[in-house]
């Protein structure tokens, strides 16, 4: 059966072929990427035990990203909703907007040790994008972001950043124009220029490496997270709920990562997918379900697919989320029961917005909404002893063209 | 002797590199493929059939619009392998590698497509994105059906890893000649191709070892030298070519392949 393994962090509880409980990861990758794989494999494995690097990563968590992001509490929404308490972590307050940061800052060091003067890298909200945009330009490496056409359109502001800041934004018009195929011409486009160019992966998907870098760089969230609950509740509660948006999965992982070894009647961990809009048979949100076990983008993990293999298209209002696949961390996650995955629809995630924005002094995108659909769901059933975190990992500053066009006026 | 080796055999008594084709199933339509493999394959010794992947991650533009258009027209697995059938039926003798991304093939289940595959008559498999040494037990049941499982070599290969995959390969070995996806423009020189490819050639002289990406009319004489040379985007990028100028696609590709087996006789 599989199993969590206590004291390891999750990103190392792999097998020799890079599998997460046998079968979730791996390296689907052609044959010339296994180099450029194995030598990134290499250096990371080195730099993570490497003081100095180590304290060039937590000088640039605080002083470039603004780490750590306060913890609060949401004492209208928790009176509101008259049940468990709720609390958010502020994420969204990071440097750039979102938890983006943490994973673009590390691969732009990582770039910088390996000598490459290039760095590329996928985007679907346009928030990966911007921030490696702007670690690429705080560290002096030329930068080119592929997002899907479909995207670009829909998040303007970000992509206006990314410009901004000096990167190349490469529009994708194959297949639905959206993550799933910014994704696989950004793995194109670094075959074809891996001996000087670094590629960045967005999110904790991809080759095994890429979803080690990305949850080793977002794991900061937990690490901070936990510091903060000690201080201002005195202890780790009795019973917690952490509820965090899953698209690829990195910002969860993040979220997480800390609390694992955690029994799951005190931290649960509740990831909540992109359910698409309501009465639509589109969605992003293979672990709710049940997609199977597929290989997409190097990895295998529960995928939408059809019974071919064909990708699926996807639908969600929030371009973070519309992504056919999810990280094998997380499908190991669900394997092993240690977490819950759920949906939200678009319209539940509005609605949240809605709440939310209207009784708190915050302003989530719509990624985070689909989290606080979900604790707005449970709260009200549950104790006030309960205490309910959501990671509010991304600003909705990006989302005002949608938020206007679907609810008329933003705050 | 499988039907591979027996081009192989064939072209070096010839004293010419082998001509390997590469077609998507389906592009533009399952009759026109078909058609179109029956035609080329009085001109190619051997003949690369792509099963389209709506996902695929290592191929460029030309490719990816076979895939798409063979897609579009709804083509599936089962049209695939009827292609084989039907391309057999009159080229019994012409050997065929079936070229694809995994997640097709593991969604199928690994035994039951390389049994189809032996029954519709495919001689050789390459699969994208399942690299050595993740393929060994693919490869080994392939063997068992006396499929060849085709490995890829790359730029990047490093010397060691060469010598495990040359080791454990089958009747052909691809070599990639740059780093690129498929259809890039040829951006190293031929001689630093020929360079590259003899010092992998030199780790078994028995092995059959191709050149592919960027092989068009104009590079492929320079690469004569070689065991074989694939030229896949070329004869894609005519196919969209001709539906565009709404000619028909089986005479052009035809006459491009008859152009580049001349350019190598």
């Amino acid at each position: 059966m599989m199993k969590l393994k206590k004291k390891i962090p999750l990103i190392d509880q792999h097998d020799k072929s890079g599998f997460w409980g046998g079968k979730f990861g791996g390296n689907f990758i052609p044959e010339t990427l296994k180099k450029p794989v194995e030598d990134l494999t290499n250096l990371f494995e080195k730099l993570r035990y490497d003081k100095k690097f180590l304290k060039q990563r937590d000088y640039y968590f605080k002083n470039y990203i603004g780490s750590p992001t306060s913890f609060i509490k949401l004492q209208n929404l928790s009176e509101h909703l008259k049940g468990a308490q709720i609390y958010a972590k502020m994420v969204s307050e990071a440097n750039g907007g979102a938890h983006k940061i943490y994973n673009a800052t590390v691969h732009c060091l990582i770039a910088k040790k390996a000598g490459k003067k290039y760095v590329v890298g996928d985007t679907g909200a346009g928030y990966a994008g911007k921030m490696l945009s702007m670690a690429a330009k705080k560290f002096g490496l030329k930068c080119k972001i592929f997002m899907g056409a479909k995207d670009i359109k829909r998040q303007k502001p970000n992509v206006d950043a990314m410009k901004k800041n000096g990167a190349e934004v490469v529009p994708v018009y194959s297949g639905s124009q959206t993550l799933v195929d910014a994704v696989s011409e950004c793995m194109r486009y670094w075959v074809s220029n891996c001996d000087n160019t670094h590629m960045c992966v967005g999110s904790t998907v991809g080759p095994n490496i890429f979803v080690k870098i990305c949850g080793w760089s977002t794991a900061q969230i937990s690490r901070e997270l936990k510091i903060q609950i000690q201080s201002e509740l005195k202890k780790i509660p009795k019973k917690v709920k952490l509820i965090n948006c899953v698209g690829g999965g990195s910002s969860a992982y993040g979220f997480w990562s800390e609390f694992m070894d955690y029994d799951k009647k005190q931290i649960e961990l509740i990831g909540v997918e992109a359910g698409g809009p309501k009465n639509s048979k589109l969605h992003a949100a293979p672990l709710t379900n049940g997609a199977k076990l597929g290989i997409l983008h190097g990895a295998a993990a529960y995928v939408c697919q059809n019974s071919e293999g064909q990708i699926n298209d996807t639908a969600s209002i929030s371009a973070g989320l519309d992504y056919p696949g999810v990280s094998p961390i997380h499908c190991f996650l669900k394997d092993t029961k240690r977490a819950r995955y759920t949906s939200a629809t678009d319209e539940d995630a509005l609605n949240a917005y809605k709440l939310v924005t209207k009784l708190e002094k915050i302003n989530p995108s719509l990624e985070p909404c689909h989290a606080f659909a979900e604790a707005i769901n449970i709260a009200p059933k549950l104790s006030k002893d309960t205490i309910i975190i959501v990671n509010s990992c991304g600003d909705a500053k990006k989302d005002r063209d949608i938020l206007k066009a679907r609810l008329g006026k933003i705050n | 002797m499988s039907l591979i080796n027996l081009a192989f055999k064939k072209t070096k008594n010839e004293k010419r590199p082998a001509l390997l084709t590469y077609t998507v199933a389906g592009d533009n339509s399952k009759k026109k493929s078909l058609d179109i493999l029956i035609s080329i394959a009085n001109y190619a010794d051997i003949c690369e059939i792509g099963f389209p992947h709506n996902t695929p991650i290592a191929d460029g533009g030309q490719i990816q619009s076979s895939a798409y258009r063979a897609l579009k027209n709804g083509i599936k697995i089962k049209d695939v392998f009827s292609i084989v059938k039907d391309f057999k039926k009159s080229k019994q003798a012409k050997p065929v590698i079936l070229m694809g991304y995994y997640n097709m093939i593991y969604q199928y289940g690994d035994n039951n497509f390389i049994n189809i595959c032996k029954k519709v008559g495919v001689d050789g498999l390459i699969v994208v994105d399942l690299p050595y040494p993740e393929n060994k037990d693919f490869a080994k049941k392939c063997k068992k059906k006396d499929i060849s499982f085709i490995q890829l070599v790359s730029p990047t290969t490093s010397p060691n890893r060469m010598k495990k995959i040359i080791r454990d390969s089958h009747d052909m070995v691809y070599y990639i000649s740059m780093l690129s996806t498929t259809g890039g423009k040829l951006k190293v020189s031929p001689k630093k191709i020929l360079e590259r490819y003899n010092k992998i050639k030199n780790l078994n002289r028995n092995k059959n070892i191709v050149i592919g990406f960027g092989i068009t009319e104009k590079t492929i004489a320079s690469l004569r030298k070689a065991d074989g040379l694939v030229v896949g985007s070329a004869l894609c990028k005519e196919i969209s070519k001709s539906i565009k100028k709404r000619q028909n696609p089986v005479t052009n590709v035809t006459n491009i392949v008859k152009r580049l087996r001349n350019k190598i006789a």
